[in-house]
């Protein structure tokens, strides 16, 4: 009787740990709408400036060991949005990022390398496929990485869970992507900044 | 003895119309200043920076109000420099001086 309890209590500690220990499926898609990308281009009189907030995607983080993180963030590039409604349209428009044929930015991780965390925060470089306007490159972002274990609550009153934010600034040459490559660079600037700042939620049950 | 040229006379309109071109000019100028003298192009939605208190993340909300930037400015100073411009080709025929008995 006593050799078949010790085993079933160890059967359970070790699902408990094991459970502890995995990894947290974090969403971004953020309630409190937060979420977005900004892109900066220089460009004649004043840098366009502006924000996509269409922000969806999941990451797979383990606060134990964030080497093995994974995950694809999708940015809708209809969500664009500079100041300037005529520049938001020929933004949007066939000869800039057609948004009407390709309707997502997406960066799906492939591997974090040189990971060094610290507490809850974790800088790394996250090598992964990075689409704009159907055209996909390889990429490397450094990237910076925050746990917030039981903060979700904070945020948005009532729920229970943890937080991830995601910070990250890149930039790209809108020519490989097929963006008016080689054209109007003396109006606007070839390289495209990127900046990333979004959060994602695990929720806990 | 000299020839004295006939004399030109003011036409009627030309004033009124260099009056009005000063107008079109302090009157967008003016509107340009009022609404906060933006030196960049237009905006039909004003970036408004804020901070999420938890994450720390920075973001965009975007206010739907029109400020005019320089083009607005510039296309104001061209209208009136325009309408001051044709009042050069307000001309009136010359007068000639009563002939003498």
């Amino acid at each position: 009787m006593m050799t078949k309890r010790i085993p079933a209590s160890l059967l359970a500690l070790a699902l408990t740990v094991s459970a502890g220990a995995a990894p947290l499926a974090f969403d971004f898609k953020d309630p409190k709408g937060v979420n977005a990308i900004q892109f900066t281009l220089d460009s004649v009189l004043e840098p366009i400036v502006g924000t996509a907030n269409g922000v969806t995607g999941s990451v797979s983080f383990d606060p134990a060991a964030p080497a093995a993180t994974t995950g694809r963030i999708v940015v809708s590039a209809k969500s664009l949005v500079v100041p300037n409604a005529t520049q938001a349209g020929h933004l949007q428009g066939k000869d800039w990022l057609d948004t009407a044929t390709h309707g997502d930015i997406t960066f799906e991780l492939a591997k974090l390398a040189d990971v060094k965390t610290s507490g809850a925060e974790t800088t790394a470089t996250a090598t992964g496929r990075f689409t704009l306007k159907g055209v996909t490159k390889e990429i490397s972002v450094p990237v910076k990485l925050s746990y917030l274990a039981d903060a979700m609550g904070k945020r948005v009153p009532g729920t229970n869970g943890d937080l991830l934010v995601v910070r990250g600034e890149f930039s790209i040459k809108r020519g490989d992507y097929g963006i008016q490559p080689g054209q109007n660079e003396e109006m606007v600037n070839p390289v495209v900044k990127l900046n990333v700042a979004i959060v994602g939620s695990a929720p806990k049950r | 003895m000299t020839s004295v040229p006939p004399a030109r006379a003011v036409h009627p309109l030309r004033r009124p119309v260099r009056a009005l071109a000063l107008l079109v000019l302090l009157g967008v100028a003016g509107f340009w200043a009022a609404k906060g003298a933006h030196r960049g192009w237009s905006q039909d939605r004003v970036p408004v920076p804020k901070t999420d208190e938890i994450t720390g993340i920075p973001y965009t909300v975007y206010e739907d109000r029109y400020v005019p930037g320089v083009e607005v400015l510039a296309a104001g100073t061209a209208l009136a420099a325009a309408i001051f411009g044709a009042t050069f080709f307000l001309r009136t025929s010359p007068t000639r001086p009563p002939s003498s008995p």
